[in-house]
């Protein structure tokens, strides 16, 4: 028998699957870590000791990585996205009153929709509303410094802030942050969640900072640089930021999934 | 010049600095914002399966417990089913079990506590059976980017043994970095696990 004929016979090569599409085994996108900082990056000096040393252990994504927790309105309240008035106890907090808004997408361009996005950040004089925090700049009775957001259908989100200022941290002894919003965000899937912070143009701190400076790609940090919109700003009121969040791409969506079929 | 393809990049990740507290927990910052928050709580008093308290801690490469650090877990149900409409396995989504929950480690101690219940045994959509665990996502100050890592339970030893994941770890002696111990304290069941940054019983991390 002919190499041929045994392998008409393998039933393996006869399975009535279809083939299925290249993208579409909802797995998402390969991390491309070289647009990430190292774990260890001595020169901030607090991810020395706190840096894995093995290689990663890279793992095909399974059902455990393409599923992550879902978040709706219930969760929030009306005021979440609102930093000027979600803590506000006497009057508004004292600083530049901006909008943050932009679009979570995926590597693919397409919105994430109802994902939660959450936001931290120092006030204008650049002290934050927690116990560990002991910078000499006064807390804003009037400012919490926190607040989150549900993306809508096409992975718009937006908020209502101070501008934060920038503060003195420990690493070396002259060590400033420039101003800086922090940002979570969680994805349809786990593997797509995400921290980071967002920096406004124009900032002289930014490429003096121990921590911007840990991404070793010129581009992947400037898109972590808001620039200023004023398309969206609203006249004698607030200045506005863009700022898009992309996470991992996704190889389908199950949305895609069931109307093929499945 | 072939076509360009035009993908996005990801946006790069940053730490969670020191405050990460304010945005996540902002009670263990030390005020009251929202009008509802979220927890280390996963468990409600319908939810079904076997209550279990997971407690461990995160040490950097000197030992020392991180007293700043933040866990999310993510986890099927009893049933071993995700709360997600990407699991099409067999087992019925509770509504109230999101499967998901954050804790900030304690100031003082760094102890990380979880109140949950044992996840079943998860069935993966090439129908393989992957033991019973828990998705874990570590930031902190000096984390550059979140640590993905899984916890397995030390009384399935039958099924972490055929565990897809855990087989692929190379070296044995690493696969059990992955498992929580389990006890009984005062009637209550404890799973602990401590997660090593570094060292020789570095725990292992995935690039999922």
């Amino acid at each position: 028998m002919n190499a041929q004929a045994t392998a008409l016979q393998d039933p393996r090569l006869n399975r009535p699957e279809p083939f299925t599409p290249p993208l579409g085994d909802g797995g998402f996108f390969q991390r491309d870590r070289s647009i990430h900082p190292p774990a260890h990056a001595p020169g901030y000096k607090s991810s020395v000791l706190r840096s894995p040393r093995q290689s990663l252990l890279s793992l095909e994504n399974s059902v455990s990585e393409i599923t992550g927790p879902v978040f709706g309105h219930n969760d929030l309240g009306p005021l979440d996205n609102d930093l000027i008035r979600n803590y506000a106890k006497d009057g508004d907090p004292v600083g530049e009153r901006i909008i943050v808004h932009g679009r979570v997408m995926d590597e693919t361009g397409r919105g994430v929709p109802n994902t939660l996005v959450e936001f931290w950040q120092a006030n204008a004089g650049g002290r934050y509303r927690h116990k560990k925090d002991t910078y000499l700049a006064p807390i804003d009775p009037n400012f919490g410094g926190c607040g989150r957001a549900l993306t809508d259908d096409t992975g718009y989100y937006y908020f209502r802030t101070v501008k934060p200022g920038p503060y003195p941290w420990r690493n070396y002894v002259n060590s400033w942050r420039p101003a800086h919003i922090h940002f979570s965000v969680f994805g349809s899937g786990f593997a797509q969640r995400l921290i980071t912070q967002m920096y406004f143009e124009g900032d002289p701190l930014i490429p003096v900072c121990p921590i911007l400076t840990t991404i070793p790609d010129k581009d992947a940090l400037d898109r972590l640089v808001a620039p200023l919109d004023l398309n969206a700003s609203t006249p004698f009121d607030s200045l506005a930021y863009r700022f898009d969040i992309v996470l991992r791409g996704q190889r389908s969506t199950y949305f895609e999934n069931r109307t093929a079929g499945n | 010049m072939p076509q360009p393809l035009n993908y996005l990049k990801e946006t790069a990740s940053q730490t969670a600095g020191p405050y990460v507290h304010i945005g996540l927990i902002p009670a263990m910052a030390g005020f009251d914002i929202f009008e509802k928050n979220f927890s280390n709580v996963l468990v409600t008093p319908n939810t079904k399966g076997e209550r279990i308290t997971l407690e461990g801690r995160v040490l950097d490469g000197s030992g020392t417990p991180l007293r700043d650090v933040l866990l999310e877990i993510w986890q099927a149900n009893a049933a071993g089913r995700y709360n997600h409409p990407a699991d099409r396995s067999a087992g019925a989504v509770e509504e109230e079990f999101r499967g998901w929950g954050r804790a900030g480690s304690d100031f003082e101690s760094g102890l990380v506590t979880f109140e949950t219940i044992k996840p079943g045994a998860i069935t993966d959509k090439t129908g393989r059976k992957c033991a019973p665990h828990v998705n874990v996502w570590i930031v902190a100050r000096g984390i550059n980017i979140g640590l993905n890592t899984r916890l397995y339970f030390s009384d399935e030893e039958a099924a972490n043994a055929a565990d897809p994941v855990l087989n692929l770890i190379e070296q044995p002696v690493r696969r059990k970095t992955l498992i929580a111990t389990r006890s009984e304290r005062a009637g209550k069941v404890v799973y602990s696990f401590t997660i090593n940054l570094q060292g020789p019983e570095e725990t292992v991390f995935f690039d999922v």
